[in-house]
């Protein structure tokens, strides 16, 4: 399975190297740094690259290339989504993940790395697995450590490991008992330059920040679960109980962790909350483009659109831009060619716009395409597919937690064509 | 953290200590600091301070992450491997795995340790141990590997077998010689039933023997039935294996459509009404009327893994598309696609490869992703990998109805700033053209038109798919070739000229005038060209000289004459080579005639198809497929073969475990809720530290447990003699199981010996193959086992009693109630006999046991002797303790049978049965090593605990085996979570070495299925232990009568009332035996009732005794309907699945 990871900064150092079989020179990575070259942007980076004693897996996250080195045939998949495993465990352990962070805490990583495979096939990547086994560094537990001689390292197996419930530790203790749920909806839509949706979908998800005593056992139930039929689970989640009842069943993780993803697809009709107007214009005889485009709302059910951000890749002829918002802040980098006006919030009464011209290179022809628009917003206290949590119970502990819910919905990947 | 600063310093001098990097090795002053540098490691490595170990070990840490060598270190750290201090231990691990292979002999030192942290009490320890020991890829420990390998598989802790399922890989590398004894450890470890281990084992299996695919027939359906417990690493693993499994055992779905099926190709120019006639009516239709049956096995597999299309990890999703793709018929296939579109949101690479799958299927099954369409549309944000990657689906994905829509997107993709994407776009337009007839000529308009396209690129890819879309009907397009030929003045991308060139050449007839003015153009231009287009120029030439020599004559001579002299060999080649075939001279012959027809021969119009096409002869998601190489190690997926092979070798020899596990289940059922809920039986998983081996020991209790003990008394006594073979046959069935419970008799812990077991089982199955052959190839021997309830009063008392004993008793057994005219006399006498041949039971047992006796108050022994049941004797001698039901409960029963009894006489045929039922199966609290000869077992004895009524009597068993007393035996320390209370049993003062004695203790669980947490202290030790309780001992058989139970039902409606549905299995037609299982289920008894079909029972809980009623009413078939009513709604819950499980079959 896995026979070593590198990871690899964007210029191309390789700042940490674990084998978990005989040692495999970092000169393999050569091959990565040649197709690196080749493609031209980050992610245009292959996932996979065949060299010809190895295969090379690699993810692309917070600017760090993790590289597994395999060397027999594996699912890919099965490597890459373990890649990601990783880094949401650093993230876990150390808030964030990027090069810096590795490098301070590299015994702690090194030892993590550690258990999460054994020979390269997974051992344990559950975090509250890990977290037990090495306890995350903190301030207070390395200043307790220096003076007690105490470590990080767990001397009995986790007792997770060995349940029914890996995902949980046992004997967890809170004094405040809490439940916190956010489901954070995302829409990914494209629309044309009409104006109408080509394609519209909602990506959904539940995350859940569960403290509670013991061994809870939750339920959730929905107003309306039928909207729900394309969901994936957290393995906690009992799944008869869902298929039979529409009830979400499950002994929670401790801590953070999603609880639920779900999607609702590009069939079903889904509203779109704000509308772009756009007027974008490249005279072929002047060196001077018009740029006009204004941002309203639409189908929002009375909430406020917030955090409205509008980015635009411009085509390689325009040279600059002279803008003037009516609010908001905006740039533009005459290198990139990326525009980005960082509206706020939208009132409907005043329209946000930004308008202006653009000036193209001179002696070239106009670019043949417009640019599409990305847009960014945030609409608190909405989940816009109408998904509505009916109630929260828990059973098997006597207490009363404190339970909450949160929606949101957010842009995904939303882009206007124009 | 304090790593950091060593890590810093590190840096200072890493230029200066490396060796490695560029500087010479033999110069002295670098190799001094060198060692100086490593003096300071050095040194406090060598202090008995553990912190500066701990401080060395992180920065040798840190040097090895970063890829600097430390390996001169190796003396100092392999020093530290015993250290106490279990941080640096780890570090020095790390250490050593990473460097043994340099140092052999150093590393030598170091086994001694391992070797004794194999033998450590401590779990973690012997795996880790083994972990590093097997890690160390030294091959002189080959040996003590293997050896080690060996025992850790026979381990109690499933961890540390799972870890030795990890280790096997690795030996089978370090040396493939020792294969055949690895795949006897293999082949134990798949026979493991926790779902630890099974992810493991089944990786070994891949690395060490994939081709032993009769290695998995034994297992194959615990592993589908387990599957869905098992980490999701191990699910991935196990799902690819058994994909090509399936492929080899069972026969294709398909076989039938296959012959109907049109070929991809038509597929493809196939409208939408074709397309769906094909998936859905047809296939339905088939269904009916093919004589193809699924294999029971094969369905099995794909109803497992369905559910895991709601993984969250990604590879497991893959896995399961991989297997419905190539395993599940046509018509089914269509569920993965909803999930892999799913999969799309993910990260880049993920989508990536989901994508690339997604195109290899889209070729073959086109209907499935057409719902999706839009969710390919591309972004302008995406990589252009993946923007490629869509195309491709889209393209293929594309028919007459869509084409419109799917045309209209590609042209806003051609406007793109990407231009690989667009030049990718453009081939994907001819694409469409050639295979959509219809949209051919917009297609071409639209191509024609991208010819003005200001971007070169666009336009030189447009020429390229124009030519080829040409060939396919030339003559009416000769306008677009004279356009095409204007294009020469300005095209300059070279293999876009070539293009042109070539079409001109091809049709000169289409434009005999303009023909001769491109050459002429192209002549003067020649020497500037690249080779590419130079070719395409002589090619022209010969053409042109062929078909108009009058203009071109002249020409063609100029044009060879230059390449004549051209640097590139391969056009004076051709120049030469076409010089003679074409232009007469007097030696040149044959050809010379010929000349016409081999240039201007009718070419085949190309064709333009997917790159995708024909890539799933690899196993999807397979990194073969990626690639579209065979990567190093893959496993072909094999051929459906056309006969399939003998299904019965995947029938399990000891029809017990199946059903063992279910039992088992149960237990661990309290909180292992898990998508197996109602499906099969998954294997055992335990929970605590304490109990690591209960596993196998109360596996062959709850094997026994399962049976009434009092059934086959009763049933014995009551009914004539059967007919001599049958009886027989059950005797010999027992002694099958007799093996592997003696062999759990006499050593806990380890494993039955296999030659008894072996020759058990044969005795077996000679017996049982005649039904088999009777039952055809749908049976199979499990199912067979546990048929008719009376196969479970036998498996009782074959384990209980001796062979001969149990002879006359078997003899006298009753042939199952099917008969349903039993008279209800006879019902009468047996229900006594039950009734006092327990009390008799339990009070022999009591008085085998010295003084420790348990608190109900005992029966008068005469009994047992007025009766003269002998099975009751015989049953004096067993070992295990064997809880009876207390007197109360028996009475109670016996009143609701009095009073079933008056109400009506259907449904009676059962009730003897209630309270016999008693949890008879026993669970290891103290395992006799962890408790160092001490060994304690508890079970639920469902007697009320007498001092409190709100608790549960827990009937607790010690045994010493030690050599030395064991005194002081108590309970300290409990730590229960509150609402849980404990009564501690009398302290036993002293247990001789062999002795037992057994105590009841009481618990009040508050009504919840945590587990109560106490210590167990003797004089010297103390052990942690648990006790969890499985729902169903929870309560208290309460009696009501059928108008009671009603009014009450009424009382809990609504959320206090949970529905299921299920289907019984063949095993639980019968009243009987659904009796039995809820009753083995939970602590309930039965409320006698006037319909048929409709099973109630009632109980309350035993802390707040809130009512449960269960309701179990029988549908037309197999299928029933569970309600359980409860104010208690968890309790309810589990009680629901607890039902479901012991009713699966």
């Amino acid at each position: 399975m896995i026979h070593s990871l590198f990871l690899i900064n964007s210029s191309g150092d390789i700042f940490l190297e674990k084998h978990w079989k005989s040692v495999v020179s970092r000169s393999v990575c050569d091959y990565f740094f040649e197709a690196q070259e080749r493609a031209t942007e980050a992610e245009n980076v292959p996932p996979v690259i065949p060299t010809p004693h190895h295969y090379l897996l690699s993810v692309y996250r917070h600017k760090i290339f993790f590289v597994a080195v395999i060397q027999t045939e594996v699912p890919p998949l099965f490597v890459i989504e373990f890649l990601h495993r990783v880094v949401d465990t650093f993230q876990d352990y150390f808030g964030v993940c990027s090069e810096v962070v590795i490098k301070d805490n590299v015994v702690v990583v090194y030892e993590v790395l550690e258990e999460m495979l054994d020979n390269g096939f997974p051992l344990a990547t559950e975090s509250n697995i890990l977290k037990e086994l090495i306890k995350p560094p903190t301030i207070l537990r390395t200043v307790v450590n220096t003076i007690t001689g105490s470590t990080n390292v767990g001397d009995q197996l986790p007792t997770g490991q060995l349940s029914v419930v890996p995902w949980r530790r046992t004997g967890v203790k809170y004094t405040n008992n809490e439940a916190y749920f956010d489901v954070i909806e995302e829409i990914d839509a494209i629309i044309d330059k009409s104006g109408s949706t080509i394609t519209a979908e909602i990506q959904g998800v539940i995350d859940a920040c569960v403290k509670l005593t013991g061994m809870p056992d939750l339920t959730l139930s929905f107003m309306n679960p039928r909207l729900l039929d394309d969901v994936s689970f957290h393995p906690c989640v009992r799944f008869k109980r869902w298929e039979s009842e529409r009830i979400l069943s499950f002994i929670p993780p401790d801590g953070n962790f999603r609880l639920l993803s779900y999607h609702v697809s590009a069939q079903n009709l889904v509203a779109i909350p704000v509308y772009v107007k756009h007027n974008i214009n490249f005279r072929d005889s002047s060196s001077l483009g018009r740029f006009e485009i204004t941002v309203g709302p639409k189908q929002t059910m009375g909430k406020t659109v917030e955090g409205v951000m509008v980015t635009s890749q411009m085509p390689k002829g325009v040279l600059n831009m002279s803008l003037t918002p009516s609010q908001g802040i905006h740039t533009f980098d005459p290198v990139t060619k990326l525009l980005s006006w960082d509206v706020g919030k939208i009132n409907p009464q005043k329209l946000p716009s930004l308008k202006g011209t653009m000036s193209l290179q001179a002696g070239t022809s106009k670019p043949d395409e417009n640019p599409t628009i990305n847009l960014q917003f945030k609409i608190q206290q909405l989940a816009i597919s109408g998904l509505k949590v009916n109630r929260l119970d828990m059973y098997g502990e006597k207490y009363k937690p404190f339970k909450g819910i949160k929606y949101m919905t957010k842009a995904g990947k939303f882009q206007v064509r124009t | 953290m304090s790593a950091s600063p060593a890590y810093g310093e590190e840096k200072g001098g890493s230029g200066l200590g490396e060796p490695e990097y560029g500087h010479d090795p033999a110069s002295g002053g670098i190799f001094s600091s060198d060692y100086k540098r490593h003096d300071d490691l050095k040194e406090m490595l060598d202090s008995n301070k553990d912190s500066l170990k701990l401080e060395a070990m992180k920065r040798i840490v840190a040097m090895i992450a970063r890829g600097k060598n430390a390996s001169d270190l190796f003396p100092a750290v392999v020093k530290n491997v015993a250290c106490k201090n279990i941080e640096v231990k780890k570090l020095v691990y790390v250490y050593l795995v990473r460097y043994a292979e340099e140092q052999q002999d150093l590393a030598l030192l170091s086994i001694s340790t391992f070797q004794r942290g194999l033998k450590d009490p401590n779990q973690l320890i012997r795996a880790s141990a083994l972990r590093v020991l097997s890690s160390i890829r030294v091959p002189i420990i080959v040996p003590i590997m293997m050896l080690a390998i060996k025992e850790a598989a026979s381990d109690m802790s499933p961890y540390v077998r799972k870890t030795a399922a990890h280790a096997i890989p690795k030996l089978y590398s370090l040396d493939s010689d020792q294969k055949d004894q690895l795949i006897e450890v293999i082949e134990k470890l798949l026979s493991d039933k926790t779902t630890l281990v099974a992810g493991s084992v089944v990786m070994a299996f891949e690395e060490v023997c994939p081709e032993r695919i009769d290695l998995i027939h034994k297992n194959y359906r615990k592993l589908c039935n387990l599957l869905i417990d098992v980490e999701e690493w191990g699910q991935v693993v196990i799902i690819n294996m058994l994909t090509r499994y399936a492929r080899t055992q069972f026969l294709s779905p398909n076989q039938n459509e296959s012959l109907l099926e049109e070929n991809p190709e038509k597929a493809f120019y196939g409208s939408e009404e074709e397309d769906a006639k094909e998936d859905k009516p047809d296939a339905a239709s088939l269904v009916k009327r093919k004589p193809y049956v699924m294999d029971p096995d094969h369905r099995l597999l794909l109803r497992n893994t369905k559910p895991l299309l709601q993984s969250r990890n990604a590879a497991v999703v893959m896995a399961v598309a991989q297997l419905y793709f190539h395993l599940a018929p046509k018509a089914e296939v269509g569920v993965i696609a909803k999930a892999l579109v799913r999969l799309l949101r993910s990260h880049s690479e993920v989508q990536y490869v989901v994508l690339q799958n997604v195109a290899t299927m889209s070729i073959k099954r086109r209907g499935m992703f057409e719902p999706y369409l839009k969710s390919f549309y591309i972004r302008s944000t995406d990589p252009t990998q993946i923007k490629i990657l869509k195309l491709e689906v889209l393209t293929n994905l594309a028919n007459e109805t869509n084409i419109s829509t799917i045309l209209r997107e590609f042209q806003t993709y051609i406007r793109s700033m990407d231009k690989d994407f667009v030049a990718a776009t453009i081939q994907a337009i001819g694409r469409c053209a050639t295979n959509i007839g219809k949209v051919r000529d917009t297609c071409l308009n639209g191509l024609v038109q991208l010819l003005s396209n200001r971007d070169e690129l666009v336009v030189a890819e447009s020429v390229v798919v124009i030519k080829k879309l040409l060939q396919m009907q030339p003559s009416q397009h000769s306008e677009i070739i004279k356009h095409m030929a204007k294009l020469t003045d300005n095209i300059q991308v070279p293999m876009a000229r070539a293009s042109i060139l070539w079409l001109i050449g091809e049709y000169c007839e289409h434009v005999p005038k303009m023909a001769p003015d491109v050459l002429r153009k192209m002549a003067k231009s020649f020497t500037g060209e690249e080779d590419i287009v130079k070719l395409q120029v002589i090619n022209l030439a010969a053409k042109l000289y062929l078909t108009n020599s009058k203009q071109s004559k002249l020409l063609t001579q100029y044009v060879l004459n230059l390449a004549k002299y051209d640097q590139n060999y391969d056009i004076r080649d051709r120049a030469r080579f076409i010089r003679q075939l074409i232009v007469p001279t007097e030696k040149s012959g044959v050809l010379n005639k010929y000349a016409k027809k081999l240039f201007l021969a009718q070419k085949p119009a190309p064709i333009l198809e997917s790159s995708f096409k024909d890539r799933d002869h690899f196993q999807l998601g397979s990194l073969s497929h990626l690639l579209n190489t065979k990567a190093v190690g893959y496993q072909e997926l094999p051929d459906w073969p056309d006969e399939a092979p003998d299904p019965s070798v995947r029938n399990v020899e000891v029809p017990e475990w199946t059903k063992c596990t279910s039992r088992e289940k149960r237990k661990e059922k309290v909180e292992k809720p898990f998508y197996s809920d109602s499906e099969g039986e998954s294997g055992p998983t335990e929970s605590a530290d304490s109990e690591p081996e209960s596993v196998s020991e109360s596996e062959s209790e709850s094997g026994s447990g399962s049976s009434s003990s009092s059934g086959s008394g009763s049933d014995s006594g009551s009914q004539g003699a059967e007919s001599g073979d049958r009886s027989e046959e059950r005797r010999k069935k027992k002694k099958g199981k007799e093996g592997p419970r003696k062999a759990f008799l006499d050593t806990a812990g380890s494993n039955p010996s296999e030659e008894e077991e072996e020759e058990q089982g044969k005795k077996g199955k000679r017996k049982k193959k005649p039904q088999h052959e009777g039952k055809g190839d749908s049976g199979s021997s499990w199912e067979e086992g546990s048929v008719s309830e009376s196969s479970s009063s036998e498996s009782d008392s074959g384990s209980e009693a001796e062979e001969s004993q149990s002879e006359p008793e078997s003899k006298r057994r009753p042939t199952p109630p099917s008969s349903k005219a039993a008279p209800k006399a006879t019902r009468k006498g047996t229900k006594e006999i039950s009734l006092l041949d327990l009390d008799d039971y339990r009070e022999t047992e009591a008085r085998g046991r010295e003084g420790t006796c348990p608190r109900s108050p005992s029966r008068p022994v005469a009994e047992l002797g007025i009766l003269g049941l002998p099975e009751a004797t015989a049953r004096v001698t067993t070992a295990p303790p064997q809880p009876a039901s207390s007197p109360s409960v028996v009475s109670t029963s016996l009143v609701t049978d009095l009073e079933g009894l008056s109400l009506t006489d259907t449904s009676l045929a059962s009730t003897l049965l209630s309270p016999t039922f008693s949890a008879v199966r026993t669970h290891e609290l103290l395992h006799r090593m962890a408790g160092e000869g001490l060994s304690v077992e508890y079970c639920f004895s469902r007697q009320p605990f007498v001092p409190d009524p709100h608790m549960v009597a827990v009937h607790i068993q010690f045994s010493n085996s030690a050599e030395a007393e064991v005194k002081g035996l108590r309970v300290c320390a409990p730590r229960l979570l509150p609402g849980i209370r404990l009564q501690e049993f009398p302290e036993i003062e002293s247990l001789a070495p062999g002795d037992t004695a057994s105590v009841v203790m009481g618990i009040d669980f508050s009504d919840s299925t945590q587990a109560a947490n106490f210590q167990l202290c003797t004089h010297s030790r103390q052990f942690y232990v648990s006790i969890q309780p499985p729902v169903g001992e929870l309560l208290a058989p309460v009696f009501m009568s059928e108008n009671e139970f009603k009014k009450e039902q009424g009382k809990l409606t609504g959320m206090s009332e949970i529905t299921e549905k299920l289907t019984l299995p063949d095993q639980c037609q019968s009243d009987q035996a659904i009796v039995q299982r809820v009753m083995v289920a939970a602590n309930v008894s039965r409320v006698p009732c006037g319909a048929d079909h409709v099973y109630r029972f009632a109980a309350k809980t035993v802390t707040s005794g809130s009512l449960v009623l269960i309701t179990l009413e029988r549908k037309d078939g197999a299928r029933a309907q569970l309600t359980v009513n409860s104010e208690k709604m968890v309790i309810g819950t589990m009680l629901v699945q607890d039902v479901v499980q012991a009713l699966a079959p």
